[in-house]
């Protein structure tokens, strides 16, 4: 199935299911690379709008007022990521997030976005990652997806095993299943989900 | 984004060495690897080095901070050297707990506690 159509058909059970179509969808930067590029798969132009230079259009509201809901799609670079993470957190600060729960989100969105970047799209530019987020004064529900080969959950080491310790790296999942709410891995681990409740 | 100030502060106490971290964050990918060199300097200066890790200003930091403080207490065991952390707050300390990271690392409240920690 397309990306674009995917993404528009919700899912059972899903809470975020058609974010990217109903909230506001940000090109932040890097489509232009793609603008003309014959060799692209064509789904990725279905998704990402030709960015015309201009600043990121205002969060929608959806119908009751109260939820922010932000779309982003942009290639596999940290300083692009840096711009998302903040964006969401801006709004997550608007809507009342503080103290634990927005170190928690902080966090969460650090990590998932490094992953995607890092691990799932392993640094390739060519590579797009597509964040969305709706953000109300009780939970914040957010969206990343990577365009790697993905992974399967339950093979990744437990970094907390005493002979793992010692190792470098491995802990980014950890720290996003214990200060988010709700996470789950779909797509083949492409796709992270995560959930968290506003406890002040 | 880079900051052009030192994400480090490095000064002397007897045969200690004190770091500081001079950002409140310690996630950019940059500023990580910046001061993960400068700590691989100090451990490589001379065997048994001691070093005293002050957060007094870190409110928060990555997976990745936490893979370089690991690497740069693995590099100072096969030294034979100390290495300390302190001032650490209640929010980041969390951090070292959810993935044990505080069996692995000597923690203490105070930078008196972990300065009289060392062993001579």
């Amino acid at each position: 199935m397309p990306v674009a159509d995917r993404e528009r058909a919700p899912e059972s059970g899903n809470p975020i299911g058609n974010w990217f179509s109903s909230g506001s969808r940000m090109d932040v930067g890097g489509s232009k690379r793609r603008k003309g590029s014959g060799s692209e798969p064509s789904r990725r132009k279905s998704v990402v709008a030709p960015s015309r230079g201009a600043a990121p259009r205002k969060p929608s509201r959806s119908a009751d007022g109260e939820a922010l809901k932000l779309a982003f799609t942009f290639p596999s670079d940290y300083a692009k990521a840096h711009t998302v993470q903040k964006q969401i957190l801006d709004a997550a600060e608007k809507r009342g997030f503080g103290g634990e729960s927005f170190f928690a989100l902080r966090i969460a969105l650090e990590e998932g976005l490094v992953n995607a970047i890092k691990h799932g799209n392993r640094l390739d530019r060519e590579k797009l990652v597509r964040v969305a987020a709706k953000v109300t004064r009780a939970r914040a529900e957010i969206t990343v997806e990577d365009e790697g080969a993905g992974f399967e959950r339950h093979t990744v080491p437990d970094p907390t095993a005493n002979q793992n310790l010692h190792r470098c790296s491995g802990r980014g999942i950890l720290l996003i299943e214990a200060y988010m709410s709700e996470v789950k891995w779909d797509h083949g681990g492409r796709r992270l989900r995560m959930v968290r409740e506003n406890r002040g | 984004m880079a900051d052009s100030t030192p994400p480090l502060s490095v000064s002397q106490l007897k045969d200690v060495r004190i770091v500081e971290f001079t950002n409140n964050r310690i996630l950019d990918e940059a500023n990580i690897a910046e001061i993960g060199q400068t700590l691989a300097t100090l451990i490589e200066e001379r065997s048994g080095v001691k070093l005293c890790l002050d957060f007094a200003a870190v409110d928060h930091l990555s997976s990745a901070a936490l893979g370089m403080l690991i690497n740069a207490n693995n590099k100072i065991r096969e030294s034979n050297g100390q290495l300390r952390l302190t001032n650490i707050k209640p929010q980041i300390l969390e951090v070292f707990k959810i993935t044990r990271l505080d069996k692995l690392f000597k923690i203490f409240p105070t930078r008196a506690e972990a300065l009289a920690s060392f062993n001579p």
